[in-house]
């Protein structure tokens, strides 16, 4: 136990996240806040809800709430298939599951690779995308889920 | 936490059951059925509050709890004789004394208003005697006083052994030791010096004090002349000495056997001491509880001696020290108070049972005292835990059972045999479960009798609340939801229900009126009754105002029933009818929504002159709920089948639409607004043409009714609630989920938003704006 402590102390800033494809995107997040990936199950839709919000599943007896994160980042809708994925992830004390396309990577990276947000980005995208990396040649932006869900909005109203 | 605030946060826990246990009691010597027996437990449990409260120098409460004490004491020593009146002052200080409590607990402060009357009440029943506040240093309960002074220096603070020596009244001869010898009795003398190496065993030499009491009376000093200074303290010796004067019929081989395990470590001598002349001086101011006093109270003054170090002189290392380490017996008294705090089944009994003894002269057999149930405190997220995990394996087991079945098992196979034990076997777990959190309804009941005495005394109404199946169990996050329509009810019923004592004696009723407060299980619900001998409704007066307020037109045939339950309308009673009107209705409204919200029903019966009656239904538990599912928009949705009146097909002819396209049904001779509940959740556009579909006729909460159009029912089901709220939000129309057995997510309906939000263009009752709100 400590001697893992003392490793991510000193890590500091390195850590491991999980990067998925959207489209022909891709994106990351940390891998903490991953709990499982699950494959598509159909989702029981909810009434009066934005469209990025799929519905909610049965995960082992808790009613999961689903997010197209494609919709919600602004790009298309997804049509969700047998091959899309559901990665189940825990934001601030929820659990939610993202539909997203499929997951590509597991990438160990440290702090400093990460670019801030150039300012051509939309806002849509600005509030979940905290920066990018380059990795492999390939672009990847991390992704912040504290706004996922369209609850702030919702306690405003 | 720090452990002397939880230690404190147990004594009210504790003061709580207490208190509970005094009032009932109390109520037992109103009836006049109580024996002596009860008067004691009465007693106890205050001088138990008045210990408790002495270690946390709680003064308020001290001075309270003393004098209420000290009635006790006359009535079971027979020097006051148990009146009517006694007992309803009495009935009245258990209110106050719970005030207090509470104000201890809250730290706020206890209204003088209600709190002196009723302690001069007291204090005139007793004549004042020696009650006077200067006489409370000198309790027996408050000898830690000294020793605190000894400790508080901030200099290297000696531990006076004097000081000690003088405190503890409670070491000091009994009252009424040797008063009444015992035929056959003899006075023993014994010397009990522990050795160090009996608290390293883990023995307490409180506890074998405490066991010799059982024998008979007897007298016991502390010898602490071998107790160093504090700074020459050390925790592991023993140093404290006892001379016991024992008066008892037992032989000096019954005494020994007292001494069994401990015998080896310690320097005993047991002697007659018949020879004495003269039997130990009798000491009059001190209550004849010292016995219970001499076991508990040196804990008592260990915890307060902590407390006053922990909290008053913290900056004294030296101080300190040897205070969160004192010598081994503090050290075990303190571990004997903490256990007795945790425990709370087993702390009274060893008061309960040495009490009787030391006040009954024979001294053998009479401590069997009552042997509760053993029980377990327990974390309630933890039984929510293993309550959500039940419910998943009962879908799990469910949902099993039905691929099993789809697989084309045979019946008779293993597999289909070993899941059909399964299934009982998740069954017999989920009532189990389920049992653990069902409380019985007393904990809600036993409010009442207060709050009788309370509204009965501000009305000036004589009222007797008469209670009965307070053991009916029900879960606890009903039982949480049930106090306050109860309380309500109760209310009204005192308040508007009975007529004050004159009009009763003009109407041929006895003066006193009587409210009965009921609770039964009846087909797999509890059921709670609240019945007056009052008025009855006064349904001219209802009706009158029912017109006036425009719930219903001047020429409406209404039945009997019909008008009674017009005082659950919202908007029936308003603040300005509350002392006006000569029925009930305040509020009503408001405990209807309430029993609803539990997905429970209300309903009024009475009799003009003789009294009415009203009957809640609730479901056991709010972890499950009998629903009816149904499909609408190809959605497969579930809806509370206590809002359901019943479901009919609509026939084409009997749609109409009002204005652009809201839809009414003709319902024999009423029109009811005809909802699609596919539109109405936003699955679909257009609603279904008229003549298909079914229709579900609901009242929503506020007593509106609606038709729910569906595409088609698929049956009734008890469903597991599931939050949606967990781990997304509340939705418009949508009350909770649940998970069927084909394990898919249902969304479960709230009726009450659904017509609701069709209501809202009418002019809105205050209700349905605090809906929306």
């Amino acid at each position: 136990m400590s001697m893992i402590d003392t490793l991510s102390h000193t890590a500091g800033a390195r850590r491991e996240l999980i990067a998925f494809r959207i489209g022909d995107q891709e994106f990351c997040v940390d891998i903490m806040q991953v709990r499982e990936i699950r494959g598509w199950t159909a989702c029981t839709p909810l009434p009066r809800t934005p469209s990025y919000m799929k519905g909610v599943i049965n995960l082992r007896g808790a009613v999961l709430p689903i997010v197209d994160l494609g919709a919600r980042l602004g790009l298309a809708t997804t049509e969700p298939t047998a091959r899309h994925v559901i990665m189940v992830v825990s934001v601030g004390g929820r659990t939610l599951g993202l539909l997203v396309e499929a997951v590509s990577d597991i990438i160990n990276m440290s702090d400093d690779m990460v670019q801030p947000t150039p300012d051509v980005a939309c806002d849509q995208v600005k509030t979940f995308v905290k920066g990018l990396f380059a990795i492999d040649g390939r672009m990847v932006s991390l992704i912040s889920l504290d706004r996922v869900l369209p609850e702030t909005e919702a306690e405003a109203a | 936490m720090d452990p002397f605030e939880s230690i404190k946060q147990t004594f009210f826990q504790e003061c709580d059951e207490l208190l509970t246990d005094a009032e009932q009691g109390l109520l037992a010597m109103e009836a006049g059925d109580a024996d002596g027996e009860t008067i004691n437990a009465v007693f106890r449990a205050v001088h138990s509050v008045k210990g408790g409260a002495g270690a946390f120098g709680l003064e308020d409460l001290i001075r309270f709890a003393h004098v209420f004490e000290t009635v006790m004491d006359d009535l079971r020593s027979g020097k006051m004789e148990l009146t009517d009146e006694v007992a309803k002052t009495l009935l009245r200080a258990i209110d106050v004394l719970a005030d207090h409590v509470a104000a201890a607990r809250d730290g706020g402060a206890v209204d003088e208003g209600r709190s002196a009357p009723i302690l001069s009440e007291m204090k005139a029943l007793i004549g004042g005697e020696g009650l006077d506040d200067d006489d409370l240093g000198g309790d027996e309960d408050f000898g830690f006083v000294p020793m605190t002074v000894a400790i508080e220096g901030d200099d290297a603070p000696a531990f006076d052994p004097p000081a000690l020596d003088e405190s503890p009244a409670a070491f000091e001869p009994m009252a009424d030791l040797a008063a009444e010898p015992a035929s056959g009795a003899r006075v023993w003398r014994i010397g009990f010096a522990p050795k160090s190496e009996m608290y390293a065993k883990a023995n307490e030499s409180g506890l074998v004090l405490r066991e010799l009491a059982r024998l008979g009376e007897m007298d016991v000093k502390l010898d602490a002349d071998a107790l160093p200074p504090l700074d020459q303290l050390s925790a592991e010796t023993a140093y404290l000495h006892w001379t016991v004067l024992l008066t008892t019929e037992a032989d000096e081989a019954t005494i020994r056997e007292v001494f069994e395990f401990v015998e080896d470590d310690c320097v005993l001598t047991i002697e007659p001491a018949d020879g004495q002349a003269s039997p130990p001086p009798p000491s009059s101011d001190l209550s004849d509880d010292a016995l219970a006093a001499a076991s508990a109270d040196a804990p008592l003054d260990i915890a307060a001696l902590l407390a006053r170090v922990a909290g008053e002189a913290p900056t004294s290392e030296a101080a300190r020290e040897p205070a969160s380490a004192p010598e081994p017996p503090a050290d075990l008294d303190v571990a004997a108070l903490i256990a007795k705090a945790q425990a709370p089944i087993a702390p009274a009994a060893p008061k309960v049972e040495a009490a009787p003894v030391a006040k009954a002269a024979p001294p053998a057999g009479s401590s069997q005292a009552i042997t509760p149930t053993a029980t377990i405190r327990v974390d309630l997220d933890r039984v929510d835990r293993l309550i959500n995990a039940v419910g998943e394996l009962v879908i799990q087991q469910a949902m099993l059972s039905q691929q099993v079945m789809e697989s084309g098992l045979a019946r008779s196979s293993n597999v289909a045999l070993g899941l059909e034990d399964l299934e009982l076997l998740t069954r017999e777990i989920q009532d189990s479960v389920m049992a653990i959190r069902a409380q019985p309804v007393k904990s809600v009941f036993q409010r009442m009798p207060r709050l009788a005495r309370e509204v009965a005394d501000m009305t000036g109404k004589r009222v007797k609340l008469v209670m009965e199946g307070e053991g009916t169990e029900v879960d606890k996050t009903v039982i949480e939801r049930l106090t306050d329509p109860i309380t309500h009810m109760l209310r009204n019923a005192i308040d508007h229900g009975l007529e004050d004592p004159e009009g009763r004696i003009a109407a041929g009723k006895p003066a006193e009126g009587v409210v009965r407060l009921r609770a039964l299980h009846r087909g797999g619900r509890i059921v709670i009754e609240l019945q007056d001998d009052g008025r009855g409704i006064n349904r001219p007066r209802v009706r009158g105002i029912a017109v006036e307020r425009g719930l219903i037109s001047e020429d409406a045939v209404l039945s009997d029933e019909e008008i009674d339950n017009l005082i659950f309308q919202p908007g029936f009673s308003t603040a300005e009818t509350i002392s006006d009107i000569s029925g009930r209705g305040v509020g009503m409204d408001v405990v209807r929504r309430s029993i609803q919200g539990l997905g429970g029903r209300i309903t009024i019966s009475s009799e003009p002159g003789k009294g009415s009656k009203f009957t809640m239904s609730l479901p056991l538990t709010l972890a499950v709920l009998d629903g009816m599912v149904v499909t609408a928009a190809e959605q497969t949705l579930v809806a509370p089948l206590s809002a359901i009146i019943e479901s009919l097909t609509p026939r084409a002819e009997d749609v109409h639409f009002v204005g652009g396209k809201d839809a009414v049904i003709r319902i024999r001779e009423t029109f009811v607004p005809l909802i699609d509940v596919g539109v109405a959740l936003g699955f679909r556009e257009t609603a279904l043409p008229p003549g298909q579909g079914v229709a579900v006729l609901v009242e929503s909460e506020g007593g509106g009714k609606a038709a729910l159009l569906v595409e088609a029912i698929q049956g009734q089901r008890q469903v597991v609630i599931k939050s949606l709220e967990a781990n997304y939000q509340q939705i418009d129309g949508i009350a909770a989920a649940t998970i069927l057995g084909d394990g898919r997510v249902a969304l479960i309906l709230d009726v009450d938003a659904l017509v609701t939000t069709q209501h809202r263009r009418k002019p809105a009752p205050r209700a349905e704006k605090r809906m929306a709100g």
